[in-house]
């Protein structure tokens, strides 16, 4: 199986943000990156479904040069090459101009699959996915804990809501878009970290895929979120602070 | 063009509460008589009723036998054809699992982006929806024309202000066939015997990734103990199998609304907020005086868990006495 991992670097999860000066986005100049969590299952599946039955993982992500770093993290933990579309103003794109992007160059690798995570955690849009699958005229899974190869195409395990659960078979070539904590994530050895160095990694800038830019929906401002509700902060020692909760649960709240 | 489309859904034989709150985002947006809402299925009867009695626009029922079961390319098909069929300014769905697996490509035939997860819309029409993990917020506007694809959150918008009816009723019956779907749906499952009832809970001891290990759980644990509750946790928690997935809170696992819900070390991802919302006392205690979670709670202790939950702990143990 040829299996394409769409993958996208986002600020570490922990790392605090603040607004930058133009109030359109975070402050970058001194964020940590790391590998989008749901990419990441997707990227797992992959390397599990070619231990198993052979085949590529080839490793696709868009964005400035600062992408490379997570790029080399997949093909450390096992893809066998890369394709990194050069592209400083990704912010500037909505999920459409971005999978317009993805799908110009997994076009051209005709892929049996195509994987990537069911959302990204800084924007959020969980799109990309469904829309690449558009794009290319693929049908599409979503929300996927495990995929597992029939001899027509595939059987994924999908999630619903509210602890439900439900197979879906799919036709190759497809999309699917993975769920985290479907899977267990490997950390990369220190003879993969070696080899990624030696892995094909190849760079696109992204005016030469000719595809749209403008986009149909723009982000206008960031801001925090206002108080939903008048927050009671609690403050003092953590004895003390315990005390005046039990407290006020007791007089205001009625559950002691 | 004009009006405004919802697209409902129905959970065990009714009009689910976020189609309702999605109608009543579109009654912010427009004019309710320009609202028509749409329902899929091979049996519309009983939910367009449901609908046509809550709303003065119009109901209409797209049928056909191949949209029961769901799948993403008979939806896309049947609402490709409605949309082309209505020409509608904009397009407004709850914010499902099920949307989220056919709108964003719905919306990419038409050369737009859904605008998902809207917990927001302001008077000049700019759309407000979380970012990173519900940190920020978003504004977010059409740049372009055509048609507007929107979908709102659960919880964001006044279910119970849609209450005026007599809407009209019509059938639609897309064209469509059964080779053109391509994925073919298993029956729905639930995984393992329930041993945990959160529904009926009173008191909730939530645990996220700020409990750090597995072996910390039984500060936690004790803490629901001394309460009477029980404990649930964050999808990392479960997604790690510190505990089991029937202990998850959130769009994923179960939505809860007890007396009492104490969020220990959970930041308070939109996808948490979600299940957990609609407690009628909610405490959070978190180390990041910044964390989300704090926007929605009555109390906060912004401190570390492993301290503040032990010190609570003993705390409730000496009141009880």
């Amino acid at each position: 199986m040829k299996i394409i991992v769409a993958i996208k670097q986002v600020p570490e999860r922990d790392a605090p943000v603040c607004i930058d000066a133009a109030g359109k986005w975070i402050e970058e100049s001194d964020l940590q990156f790391a590998m989008n969590e749901s990419d990441a299952h997707a990227l797992e599946e992959a390397l599990q479904l070619k231990e198993k039955h052979g085949g590529e993982v080839i490793v696709l992500s868009a964005g400035p040069e600062r992408v490379a770093t997570t790029i080399r993290e997949a093909l450390a933990k096992g893809a066998d090459r890369a394709i990194h579309i050069i592209c400083d103003d990704l912010q500037k794109r909505d999920a459409l101009g971005l999978a317009r992007l993805l799908a110009a160059t997994a076009k051209s690798e005709n892929p049996d699959l195509v994987l990537t995570g069911l959302q990204s955690e800084d924007l959020g849009f969980g799109q990309t996915g469904v829309i690449l699958a558009e794009l290319l005229g693929l049908p599409h899974a979503t929300l996927i804990l495990h995929i597992e190869k029939t001899d027509s195409g595939i059987e994924v395990k999908r999630e619903l809501e509210e602890g439900w659960f439900q197979n879906i078979q799919l036709p190759l070539p497809a999309v699917v878009t993975m769920q985290s904590g479907g899977n267990k994530l490997r950390y990369a050895t220190l003879m993969g970290i070696k080899r990624a160095k030696t892995k094909e990694l190849r760079q696109i800038p992204a005016i030469e895929l000719g595809v749209a830019s403008e986009p149909t929906v723009l982000l206008e401002k960031i801001s925090w979120p206002q108080k939903q509700k008048a927050t009671q902060m609690i403050t003092g020692s953590a004895k003390d602070a315990a005390a005046t909760l039990v407290a006020k649960l007791k007089t205001e709240v009625h559950v002691l | 063009m004009s009006g405004i489309l919802v697209v409902a859904e129905q959970r065990a034989g009714r009009i689910s509460r976020i189609s309702w709150e999605a109608l009543a985002a579109a009654h912010r947006l427009g004019d309710a008589r320009t609202v028509t809402a749409v329902v899929l299925g091979a049996e519309t009867e009983t939910p367009a009723a449901e609908l046509a009695a809550k709303i003065s626009g119009k109901v209409l029922r797209v049928e056909h036998g191949l949209l029961t079961p769901y799948t993403a390319d008979g939806y896309i098909i049947a609402l490709q054809q409605v949309i082309e069929r209505e020409e509608p300014a904009c397009v407004i769905f709850p914010h499902t699992y099920q949307v989220r697996d056919y709108a964003p490509a719905l919306a990419a035939r038409f050369a737009q982006v859904l605008i998902s997860d809207v917990i927001a819309i302001s008077e000049d029409r700019v759309f407000i929806r979380p970012l990173m993990q519900g940190r920020l917020n978003g504004s977010y506007r059409k740049s372009s024309s055509g048609i507007c694809f929107v979908s709102v959150q659960a919880g964001a918008f006044p279910a119970e202000t849609v209450i005026a009816g007599a809407a009209t009723v019509e059938l639609f019956a897309p064209v469509m066939d059964a080779a053109q779907l391509r994925t073919r749906p298993g029956e729905p499952y639930r995984a393992a015997a329930q041993t945990v009832d959160l529904g009926s809970a009173q008191i909730i001891v939530g645990v996220g990734r700020g409990i750090k290990s597995q072996e910390n759980l039984p500060i936690v644990q004790e803490l629901a103990a001394a309460l009477g509750g029980e404990v649930a946790a964050s999808r990392p928690i479960c997604d790690a199998g510190w505990l089991p997935m029937e202990f998850q809170v959130g769009s994923s696992g179960h939505t809860v609304a007890p007396k009492l819900y104490i969020a220990a070390g959970i930041s308070g991802a939109i996808q948490h907020l979600v299940g957990m919302k609609g407690s009628q006392c909610i405490v959070a205690i978190n180390k990041d005086p910044d964390a989300p979670i704090f926007e929605i709670a009555d109390y906060g202790i912004v401190g570390d868990l492993m301290e503040v939950v032990p010190a609570l702990t003993a705390a409730v143990k000496e009141a009880r006495q």
